[in-house]
């Protein structure tokens, strides 16, 4: 079987695929980062979203020999080692934006790559177009808009710490 | 999805040698229209031939007064580039609406227009600019490139290798998306260019089209009143649970005036 080679939150595997296996199912069932999940599997619903090579990409739309020799983020990358959160982990606890939670990691996915993109700030209505490919079908898009607005004040250093969600 | 081999050729003449050796073989860019049907087994290739190791078909670069953007161009590649930005803003609007932002940092221009899907964007720019589509065997202008729905004068085994844009006077695009799918209902690509006013349709029929009634009125009079009392034809238009053909006929009139709008 053909090998794939490639970096996942820091950590080089080499794993044996298939031609047709899919990224989100290399991260899942051979290396056991469960946190990325399947929803729709035709590229709709967004739960699988990943960090390759810097860019969010739906991981069930790509094979995972076309990850060879890349640099994949996933949910469990973002925390540090002693256990401190992302901002954005951070700000969708603060603000509620996770009801079910079946789409949380690839909002949090999504929006972290949006707000890195967008150094200059994000308006309500750019975070809700950037979001287009993330489905929440509890339908809790306000709070996670909100925690996204957020997030991008401390992760671009406006705000040292989250805002607190209103009582 | 069906088991295949997997290929990942370093140049054109690799890729097109495993391509022609294996009729069942199949490229892939992005990959994602691709690999949707693969997992309905709408497709049974023995082998996918990966392009994106592929130098040649990179880069995106002004040459005098075109824009020659390569097959492997991703969605947001163009819409962010400062020379697509500055030649033909309107190409890089509609490469910013594509899809989502996941999709748009996979899908390639190669691979949409060599798919030619009714519903997609880019074959109304590639059109309505009079693009012409460089392969590894030949140049196709793009009066001659799309033929019917998913089908293109690309011959088995030939890679679309780059698209060369003209650079027009002015350019816009509009269009209608279905509010669940997000696909084109009706779209409309206006330029005006060195050799004519050009209009092209895109989502209303199962093939990218061109507007001659309208091509006729922008040329006398270049505004959006000039397409307004033109009516398309509902003939050979698309019908379905989303909308009539009539429906779409009506959104083409709509669209066009709204591309002029963009266009300014």
């Amino acid at each position: 079987m053909p090998q794939v080679t490639l970096t996942v939150n820091g950590t080089s595997h080499t794993v044996e695929v298939e031609g047709r296996t899919l990224l989100v199912e290399l991260l899942r069932e051979n290396l056991r980062l469960t946190g990325t999940h399947i929803g729709c599997d035709t590229s709709q619903c967004g739960a699988c979203v990943v960090h390759v090579n810097g860019d969010s990409v739906k991981s069930c739309t790509m094979l995972a020999l076309q990850a060879d020799g890349a640099e994949v983020t996933t949910i469990e990358g973002l925390a540090k080692p002693d256990g401190t959160l992302h901002p954005m982990q951070e700000a969708f606890r603060e603000y509620h934006a996770l009801q079910c939670g079946f789409c949380t990691p690839g909002m949090v996915m999504s929006a972290i790559d949006l707000v890195q993109k967008h150094p200059q700030g994000l308006s309500e209505k750019e975070i809700r177009e950037g979001l287009e490919g993330n489905l929440c079908r509890c339908t809790g898009y306000h709070n996670i808009v909100k925690a996204i607005a957020a997030a991008q004040e401390v992760m671009h250093g406006r705000r040292a710490e989250l805002a607190p969600a209103a009582e | 999805m069906y088991d295949f081999a997997y290929h990942k050729p370093t140049s054109v003449a690799d890729a097109v040698k495993i391509l022609s050796a294996d009729p069942d073989a199949r490229p892939i860019s992005g990959g994602q229209t691709l690999l949707p049907a693969l997992k309905h087994r709408l497709n049974k290739p023995t082998a996918v031939v990966d392009l994106s190791g592929i130098a040649e078909l990179k880069g995106i670069r002004r040459d005098g007064d075109k824009l020659i953007i390569g097959a492997l161009a991703k969605h947001h590649e163009v819409a962010e580039n400062a020379e697509v930005k500055a030649a033909i803003p309107a190409l890089a609007q509609m490469a910013g609406t594509i899809g989502d932002t996941q999709v748009r940092n996979r899908g390639t221009i190669g691979g949409s227009v060599s798919n030619n899907d009714p519903a997609a964007d880019y074959p109304a720019a590639v059109l309505g600019l009079g693009a012409t589509v460089v392969t590894d065997k030949r140049r196709i202008a793009a009066d001659d490139f799309f033929q019917g729905m998913f089908t293109t004068a690309l011959e088995p085994g030939e890679l679309l290798v780059a698209i060369e844009f003209p650079i027009p006077e002015k350019a816009g695009y509009a269009k209608m998306r279905n509010p669940a799918s997000r696909y084109v209902m009706a779209g409309a690509f206006v330029a005006k260019t060195k050799s004519g006013v050009r209009v092209a349709i895109n989502g209303a029929g199962p093939c990218v089209f061109r507007q001659a009634d309208m091509e006729k009125a922008l040329t006398a009079n270049w505004s959006p009143d000039a397409v307004a009392g033109i009516q398309q034809s509902a003939d050979g238009l698309n019908g379905d649970i989303h909308g009539s053909a009539e429906y779409r006929a009506h959104l083409v009139t709509v669209m066009a005036k709204r591309a002029l709008a963009n266009a300014g």
